[in-house]
């Protein structure tokens, strides 16, 4: 809230910390669902200024981090032709796949470029039409959207040497997936405030219905997240389990309808793998058939090496939020932010990096 | 070092620059004047401390708003010799151009280091030109080294932090980062954010006559402000705690980075300095920056700290407190 | 997973926006948000409006923020 002097901010944060110590009666697992709301988080100081007994866990909200190997070696594999310009989020350029990583072979000579916006890839592709440029289109219910867009208009272009390698996932198969695991304890979740101005409040009524859980959408400023908390906290007290929606400013309960419509003229949906969590029926989008012709798989088969998992690497768990990274024999020994070994610790909003990046977010004196 | 090549984040003055020196260079090259790891060399010839340094500079655009690679290679030793404590005197500029370079680009580039040297009080007094195939370079690289003259009785230096030390920063994070990728990814700036770009040995000369106790100096550049703390924290084994509220950052820059997924902290500067200080000399610190032109918006961000030693901790808007590391890589365009 | 910042629509040419983000102009595609208008605050991700700002939601939840602020002093 820029709006609030500094004095504000903190005296509401105070508020919303000695609220919740006051109504917190047992130890509680409240999931952010979101990548961005870990760093948002670990950022902000927050793990430090809830009580003991209110513990945060990240849920499988960072694209990168659940992305599998399988991906990453087909993305790999095409750096390699000598035709193809790749072009990626940065956030996708350091996570290592089975025996490689996209920075390594941009360093040994591959074509890769960082792009801000998927739109860019079609102003590279104009420019150089003896290429094949492929845009590694990652990311959940808020960027599919714009994949989606781009296709669209470089199909009304009538581009030729334009495709994408769609690996996006969609949020709440993975939450159901997720609780329907057995042994998976989580009392409350703060949803994705970015993911739900796209597919709006209902898609997660399920939340509520099958499992009895509380839900806040919360917005990503600091005291966003607190008073998201606090409204979570209220309800674990009254022993309610309600949907709100704490980041109504950006969060219509329709969502974006035309963000929809046109995510759903250009995608299907699809069983997918996540890594960590495995398997999930109908969590992916794949283009649909009609546009095949902007589908890399499709139209540019490559070979691609068999997919190995890094060994010791418990990544897994940390993304169900079943442990903590310091469980992990690997955390902040042989895999630190400079040499990552599993994806928790490689994107910048993975739970192992902010662990690391952050002091695991409780930076006592 | 298990990768086997040079990655991009090997220059970005973040951890893996670190290893690379401290992996190769340092085994190679190790005596006890390099093992200092300041900024520049001191050592003394027949009794006269001289401080020494080198920089190459291979920055694009090679013009960019506020300045340009010429201006930012004297402005980089001079900086470099100052925070060293010393005063910087004479300079050396080694050119590597490409064939078909324009001679008119040239030309700016070498009348801007011209006015920027005579601004500083520095003479280029040698220097050498190389011109290499077209391609073999991306238009010129320059390489300037500088010699300075120790001041007596001051005794700057990354080890001398101590608890309860002032820490003070001279102005705004972030504007030469942010000034030279304005043309990327379709941004467009205001004209309030140009490169800051500037040669900071007047400023020093006047904090260093009237406060020699003056313990640190540090231009925060490559690595941006958290690496050259942690850096400070690590030579001197203190803590360090930041007040985030306090740590002075325009709109503009703060915007870019919301929109690229960068954190100022970890953005270069070129005309910004650290200052550790006992903080009874603070206000007159605050006093002398504030009257010249590269101090204007200095203000104290937090101070030298007895626990956490190695480490440097941010206090945050809403009152939590978390580390702040070094950058690890080069900080990359992100939407998540 | 999704960083998304805050801008003004300045201007609009059909499906193309300028947007002002504190001082920082940028183009954005429109094609998620084709209703939004010229003086809208609209939440841009990847180079795209994705959603409007609802400004009356936006200040209410300030007001909230500012009103319980006021308590922790009292708690003070």
């Amino acid at each position: 809230m820029q709006s609030l002097t500094p004095e504000e901010q903190r005296r509401t944060a105070g508020f919303f910390t000695t609220e919740i110590s006051h109504r917190v009666k047992r130890p509680l697992r409240l999931m952010e669902v979101c990548g961005t709301h870990t760093v948002a988080i670990f950022k902000a100081g927050i793990r430090q200024l809830l009580p003991a007994g209110v513990e945060l866990v990240s849920g499988p909200g960072c694209p990168v981090c659940v992305t599998p190997n399988e991906y990453l070696d087909t993305a790999i594999a095409y750096s390699r032709q000598p035709n193809v310009i790749l072009t990626t989020f940065g956030d996708m350029l350091r996570v290592p796949g089975s025996s490689s990583s996209l920075l390594v072979e941009k360093a040994a000579g591959a074509d890769i470029r960082i792009v801000y916006s998927p739109l860019e890839s079609l102003d590279i592709a104009r420019d150089y039409p003896d290429k094949q440029v492929i845009f590694l289109a990652v990311g959940f219910e808020t960027t599919a959207p714009t994949a989606a867009a781009t296709v669209l208009t470089a199909a009304r272009a009538d581009l030729k040497n334009f495709s994408v390698l769609s690996s996006h996932k969609l949020v709440p198969p993975a939450l159901q997936a997720l609780l329907d695991r057995p042994g998976v304890r989580v009392d409350g979740f703060l949803l994705p405030g970015h993911v739900s101005a796209v597919i709006g409040v209902e898609p997660y009524r399920f939340l509520q219905r099958n499992f009895g859980i509380p839900a806040v959408i919360a917005g990503f400023d600091p005291l966003d997240i607190l008073q998201s908390v606090y409204m979570l906290v209220r309800q674990l007290e009254d022993g309610a389990a309600k949907l709100e929606n704490q980041y109504s400013r950006i969060v219509p309960a329709a969502g974006n309808p035309a963000a929809c419509k046109l995510l759903e003229q250009v995608y299907q949906p699809a069983d997918t793998v996540w890594r960590g969590l495995g398997m999930i029926p109908s969590s992916g989008l794949v283009l649909r058939p009609g546009y095949s012709a902007f589908d890399s798989r499709s139209k540019l088969p490559v070979v691609v090496e068999p997919a190995s998992e890094p060994k010791g690497c418990r990544c897994g768990e940390i993304l169900q939020g079943s442990i903590k990274p310091t469980a992990c024999p690997l955390f902040g020994r042989s895999c630190t932010p400079d040499h990552p070994v599993g994806s928790c610790m490689v994107s910048v909003e993975g739970t192992c990096a902010a662990w690391h990046k952050y002091g695991a977010g409780r930076w006592q004196l | 070092m298990t990768m086997e090549r040079i990655q991009l984040a090997h220059g970005s003055g973040g951890k893996l620059s670190h290893d690379l020196v401290n992996q190769v260079m340092w085994p190679a090259f190790a005596n006890p004047i390099l093992g200092e790891m300041h900024d520049g060399a001191r050592f003394s010839i027949n009794g006269a401390g001289l401080a020494f340094t080198t920089d190459s500079y291979v920055v694009k655009p090679l013009f960019f708003p506020g300045g340009n690679i010429g201006k930012l290679a004297v402005c980089g030793t001079v900086n470099d010799l100052a925070m060293t404590g010393a005063v910087p005197l004479y300079l050396s500029a080694a050119f590597v151009l490409e064939e078909g370079f324009p001679l008119v680009d040239l030309k700016r580039i070498v009348d801007s280091m011209a006015e920027t040297a005579s601004r500083a009080g520095v003479q280029i007094v040698t220097g050498d030109t190389k011109v290499v195939e077209k391609g073999a370079v991306d238009g010129i690289y320059i390489n300037t080294a500088g010699v300075g003259q120790i001041r007596e009785n001051v005794n700057v230096s990354g080890c001398q932090a101590r608890p309860g030390q002032d820490i003070i920063l001279s102005g705004t994070l972030g504007e030469h980062s942010i000034a030279v990728m304005s043309e990327r990814h379709g941004l467009v700036l205001p004209e309030t954010i140009v490169s800051d770009c500037a040669p900071l040995n007047g400023l020093v000369e006047q904090i260093l006559s009237r406060v020699p106790q003056t313990a640190v100096l540090r231009d925060p550049t490559r690595g941006g402000l958290a690496t050259a703390l942690n850096e400070i924290a690590e030579q001197s084994q203190v803590g360090i705690m930041l007040e985030e509220t306090s740590i002075p950052v325009q709109a503009a820059v703060r915007a870019t980075c919301d929109i690229l997924g960068f954190d100022p902290l970890y953005l270069a500067n070129e005309g910004k300095m650290l200052l550790f200080v006992e903080p009874e000399y603070s206000s007159q610190i605050l006093e002398i920056m504030h009257g010249h032109p590269y101090g204007r918006q200095a203000c104290v961000i937090g101070s030298v700290i007895g626990q956490r030693p190695g480490q440097v901790g941010l206090s945050t808007a809403i009152g939590g407190v978390r580390l702040l590391d070094m950058l690890t890589g080069a900080q990359l365009p992100r939407i998540c | 997973m999704c960083l998304a910042v805050p801008g003004k629509i300045v201007d609009k040419q059909d499906m193309l926006a300028t947007v002002d983000i504190s001082g920082v102009t940028r183009k954005v595609s429109l094609m998620l948000l084709p209703e939004a208008q010229a003086g809208d605050f609209v939440l841009i991700h990847a180079g795209f409006a994705i959603q409007r700002l609802d400004e009356a939601e936006a200040k209410k939840t300030l007001e909230l923020f500012k009103e319980l602020e006021k308590y922790a002093e009292l708690d003070a």
